[in-house]
């Protein structure tokens, strides 16, 4: 795996403490950790561990019990749990992505491809078709879709292209992170294969920071510089992603590990 | 036995609600106003929302107009006005210029509007944002917080399928550079007739629930991309009646074999101007 692009400057992105209670039932509870600029995270575990839960309070689409979430900004680190909901919404717009684990969640399905990449840009103000256009069709180029298909509805597409139609439409407003959600699971080995290559190549390209949660070590090892390892809402043991998937120490991570199939 | 009816139908404890609504809805501009919208003895889809709204608002000395499709006499506007005549007793005119009260449903007449006229308008869908986001939570969040810009993505799919912006009916429009709303279903061709009306317009959805407004002489402004401008439709020809060329023109088959003619969908407007051009 490659280095860590550089550790001297400010977190991106700081969890605090972070805990969400759903009733009596915990999601996740007092998670911290860093995120730098260029940075990916990935968070592992079985399913019911707590890991899309983690990314929801991060994403703003639920809000913790308690714990914070700073967010650099240019006026300085902001708390997305303390300040104003207008305020976390438009830092959430702006600068970072979310990218589910099933494309029509993510993706508008009655507006074609070139509407679904343009709807960031025109939600952020873009006022100019042609622009608009030409945007959508460099970044449906990006994400290796054939840029013909630009006015065909996501529906039409396979699972690998609407994936990676998701990334494209995340991407074009340039946010900072891109929170993804099991982006790779319920597609096939080979289709996986791409759409890893392709967050690779933009992520180098981008310096793009991004928590990639995912119960598949494979794609964990493939693309993440750190791993977290979560059971039961908490985080059992984090460090080099390498380091967590060859010499894991602690037993869950041991089991999580020895319990992957190798052809 | 005669069953006799409170004045305009409604009680006076949901016409002071509605009037209530109403208030609101003039002092925030395009806001979508909820109210307890009542029965009314017509189906939903036919102008529930506007009859309460005109219910509301009329007094013994009003006249009364009603159109449907800019025309005076077809069977939902004669309706209506029957059912004022019955319960309110009330004046009823086509003309647009005598009329202190206008209740339409796709259109505003061609005839300008003045100062003291009141238009309600009937509104089946009162929420522009519901093609991008039909949860209702999320769409107040957005008209709360001014996020609008997805809405373009509706006008982004025109261009894009059609080469230029088809939307033809429902234009969305931002109301005093705030709210956004949608019109009702008038032709595009009357959204540059709400921009600084002298009038008060009023809008209300029966099904929704919803009442908003907008009060004179408020900037309207219709959306559009900076290199697809707003543009208005224009036909080929004039109307075969009076032959005006300055109106909203409906195309009508005359016979099996596809002949078609113009027309204006104002009668009222067709019928003085071909009595003006004809003396």
């Amino acid at each position: 795996m490659t280095p860590v692009a550089d550790l001297n400057p400010p977190p991106l992105l700081k969890v605090a403490h972070l805990c969400k209670f759903f009733g009596r039932h915990m999601g996740c509870h007092d998670i911290s950790f860093e995120v730098c600029p260029g940075e990916v995270i990935g968070v592992v575990g079985e399913s019911g561990s707590g890991k899309s839960t983690l990314l929801n309070c991060i994403a703003g689409r639920i809000r913790p019990s308690n714990g914070s979430v700073w967010f650099r900004t240019p006026d300085g680190m902001e708390d997305l749990c303390r300040c104003d909901e207008a305020r976390m919404r438009r830092i959430i717009r702006t600068r970072t992505g979310y990218v589910t684990q099933h494309a029509s969640q993510g993706l508008k399905m009655h507006i074609s491809a070139g509407g679904n990449i343009g709807e960031k840009l025109m939600a952020a103000g873009t006022r100019h078709y042609g622009k608009i256009r030409e945007a959508a069709l460099m970044w449906l180029d990006k994400v290796e879709i054939d840029p013909g298909r630009i006015d065909d509805l996501p529906s039409t597409f396979s699972g690998g292209m609407q994936q990676r139609l998701q990334i494209a439409a995340n991407l074009v407003t340039a946010p900072e992170i891109l929170l993804m959600d099991e982006p790779t699971s319920g597609l096939d080995v080979s289709v996986q294969a791409r759409l890893i290559d392709v967050l690779r190549k933009l992520v180098f390209s981008l310096n793009l920071s991004m928590i990639l949660v995912t119960h598949d070590l494979a794609v964990a090892r493939l693309l993440c510089h750190r791993l977290y390892v979560m059971k039961q809402g908490e985080i059992v043991e984090s460090g080099l992603s390498d380091q967590i998937l060859d010499d894991p120490r602690k037993p869950y991570t041991q089991l999580l590990v020895s319990s992957v199939l190798k052809p | 036995m005669t069953v006799s009816y409170n004045f305009a139908y409604l009680d006076e404890q949901s016409k002071k609600m509605i009037r209530r609504a109403i208030l609101k809805a003039l002092a925030i501009p395009g806001f979508q106003v909820p109210f307890g919208g009542r029965e009314m003895p017509l189906p939903y889809g036919w102008g529930t929302g506007g009859i309460q709204l005109t219910a509301s608002v009329i007094g013994p000395d009003d006249q009364l107009k009603v159109i449907d499709q800019g025309s005076d006499d077809t069977v939902n506007a004669i309706s209506i006005k029957h059912f004022f005549q019955k319960t309110a007793g009330i004046a009823i005119t086509e003309d647009t210029e005598t009329a202190t009260l206008i209740q339409t449903r796709h259109r505003i007449p061609e005839t300008p509007l003045k100062k003291g006229q009141i238009l309600v308008f009937q509104v089946p869908i009162p929420e522009p944002l519901q093609f991008i986001e039909p949860k209702r939570p999320q769409t107040l969040k957005m008209h709360g917080y001014e996020e609008y810009g997805s809405m373009h993505v509706k006008l982004y799919e025109d261009i894009a399928r059609f080469g230029r912006i088809a939307t033809a009916f429902d234009y969305p429009v931002r109301v005093h550079h705030r709210y956004l709303m949608s019109p009702s279903p008038i032709p595009k061709y009357d959204n540059p007739k709400l921009h600084r009306s002298p009038a008060v317009l009023l809008f209300g959805a029966g099904r929704e629930k919803r009442i908003y407004a907008i009060p004179p002489y408020t900037d309207v402004v219709s959306l559009d991309f900076e290199d697809y401008p707003f543009e208005l439709e224009h036909w080929e020809g004039a109307c075969a009646v009076c032959g005006s060329t300055q109106s909203f023109l409906d195309e009508i088959i005359t016979d099996d074999n596809g002949t078609r003619v113009l027309i204006c969908s104002d009668t009222e407007f067709c019928r003085k101007n071909a009595g003006s051009s004809q003396p």
